[in-house]
């Protein structure tokens, strides 16, 4: 598979801002155009990750940005696949260069969220089971990490305080990126003593959601070669769904798929997402320097971790107690901080693991550096299905 | 008493409460939430899907609560009380189902533990299946 070339990067601070999610994505985009040393007139091909929670603008996002930027004839796409959408919109862009279809692509996802648990959409729907499950249930996101999160302190011992340590390490690493959110470090203490919020996953366990915006302007690497300033490329794209039957409880189902008549598939979901991008890209967990995985809880740092084949099931807390994982550790797993440090802010958040992935690649991470960065993965899971990893390389 | 969702679940006087679910007549694939239309196999091509009782007992494959009230559209009680949540492996079909539990706090339950269906009023008064500890 050829690759395609990053050529720049933006981001707004995430944060509570307040404001709405187009300010965000804009001031994003004309960072990663200046980052690209481009003008908002060269791109051929705008896509928005969508935000579902802002109204019209939102589910035509590529439109509003190009609006907002100012109309220059681009052709536009806009997606939605929760929050595997900005590797989505990724995919969407990386397909019409890989086509020949357009040299430029300008890729955006902003979000701006509301306090709190996040909630359906409104209305009255019994038709749709984000609805149902908290009409019937009362079941919020931080139930299911929580699920997650006991199951694998039966499974593998786990504990409360393993869960902590991934709150310390990723607080840490936040602490030195100033496009997080929360840039204070923490003590397992702080977090063993926060409010519990889905038995066993405390506050300090789950990420918040947050404001923020991401892009990235992908080229073909013919177009980036005549350039002559170097680039990583994006390697892989991995958007696979799962394979029938999937046997881990996904948001928001109210239950798994039946292995009375088919057996489970070889790999499961999250452990396939991420295989599906080593095989694209021709690497291994192995070549490795450096991973960006989806926190939304402590403890599914820990699951991503074996996911992605960093070590056999059950071994990822021995991983992250050696300190491997950490800044200075053999294989940093969320070098930026993660979400721990961000928050959740959906549309941006797969673009914002590639912004990371790329600043380290191209060695310019500052303080939170990994020596010699050579392969970096980043990978991610949503609602129904969705999910996403992507291999980038120098 | 009102049922909180129509077709999922039955109240019997003889037979206690069980979840109601599906089989496809062509694959044996079994379904909860009961479901219309295409068999979810991949591989089955069949659109004939027969409504069965589900065993009425599993293990918890994972639990957990909810120490805050969720949001609407769910109707917390007041005072709010947590609502415990389990997610249990029926026997022989193979399906983990969510469910709230009655009568259990999260301290009393393990992963592996056997419980029972039973049903519950939700905040508003509608019925809705629950788990509760095995007779």
């Amino acid at each position: 598979m050829s690759a395609v070339a990053v050529l720049g990067t933006g981001l707004h601070p995430w944060g509570k801002w307040g404001r709405p999610f187009l300010e965000y994505g804009v001031a994003a985009a004309r960072e990663a155009l200046r980052d690209a040393g481009l003008e908002w007139t060269d791109v051929q091909y705008v896509v928005g990750a969508d935000t579902i929670r802002n109204g019209y603008p939102g589910f035509v996002s590529g439109a509003s940005y190009a609006r907002e930027l100012g109309w220059n004839g681009a052709r536009v796409a806009s997606c939605y696949a929760a929050c595997a959408s900005g590797a989505q919109a990724l995919d969407i862009a990386r397909a019409r260069i890989l086509a020949g279809l357009c040299d430029v692509a300008l890729v955006i996802g902003a979000d701006a969220s509301a306090k709190g648990f996040f909630r359906p959409v409104g209305g009255d729907r019994p038709d749709d089971p984000d609805w149902l499950r908290f009409r019937l249930l009362g079941a919020t996101n931080p139930a299911y990490f929580a699920l997650y999160a006991r199951r694998r302190m039966a499974l593998y011992g786990s504990t409360p305080a393993d869960f902590a340590a991934v709150k310390v390490k990723n607080a840490l690493a936040g602490s030195l990126n100033p496009m997080a959110r929360y840039r204070k470090p923490v003590t397992a203490e702080e977090v063993l003593a926060s409010p519990m919020v889905a038995d066993p996953l405390r506050l300090m366990d789950i990420c918040a959601t947050s404001d923020g915006g991401a892009a990235v302007v992908l080229a073909s690497e013919s177009y980036a070669r005549r350039r002559g300033t170097g680039f990583v490329r994006l390697a892989a794209v991995s958007t696979v769904t799962p394979v029938f039957p999937n046997t881990v409880l996904e948001l928001p189902d109210f239950a798994t798929d039946s292995t009375a008549a088919v057996p489970a598939p070889e790999r499961p979901f999250r452990a396939a997402i991420a295989h599906a991008a080593y095989e694209e890209a021709g690497t291994g967990p192995e070549d490795l320097s450096l991973a960006e995985v989806y926190d939304l809880s402590t403890a599914l740092e820990l699951d991503w971790m074996e996911d992605i084949g960093l070590c056999p099931p059950g071994e990822a807390d021995k991983l992250l107690r050696d300190g491997r994982t950490a800044l200075g550790g053999s294989l940093p797993v969320n070098p930026s901080g993660g979400l721990a440090s961000f928050g959740e802010a959906i549309p941006a958040q797969a673009l914002a693991q590639l912004v990371e992935l790329t600043n380290q690649l191209r060695g310019r991470a500052g303080s939170r550096q990994v020596p010699g960065a050579r392969v970096a993965l980043a990978a991610n899971q949503g609602l129904f299905g969705h999910g996403s990893a992507i291999v980038a390389t120098t | 008493m009102t049922y909180a969702i129509d077709g999922w679940f039955a109240i019997s006087p003889q037979d206690g409460v069980h979840l109601i679910g599906t089989r496809c007549t062509g694959c044996g694939t079994v379904c909860f939430p009961p479901r219309r239309g295409s068999c979810p196999n991949p591989r089955c091509p069949g659109t004939d899907m027969e409504a069965l009782p589900l065993p009425r007992r599993g293990r918890v494959w994972s639990y957990t609560n909810a120490c805050y009230p969720p949001p609407e559209p769910y109707v917390a009680a007041r005072p709010y009380e947590p609502v415990t949540l389990a997610a249990v492996e029926l026997d022989e079909v193979g399906i983990v189902v969510l469910g709230q539990v009655k009568g259990l706090t999260v301290d009393q339950l393990e992963v592996g533990m056997e419980l029972e269906l039973t049903a519950g009023p939700l905040a508003d008064g509608p019925l809705v299946w629950m788990w509760g500890r095995a007779s």
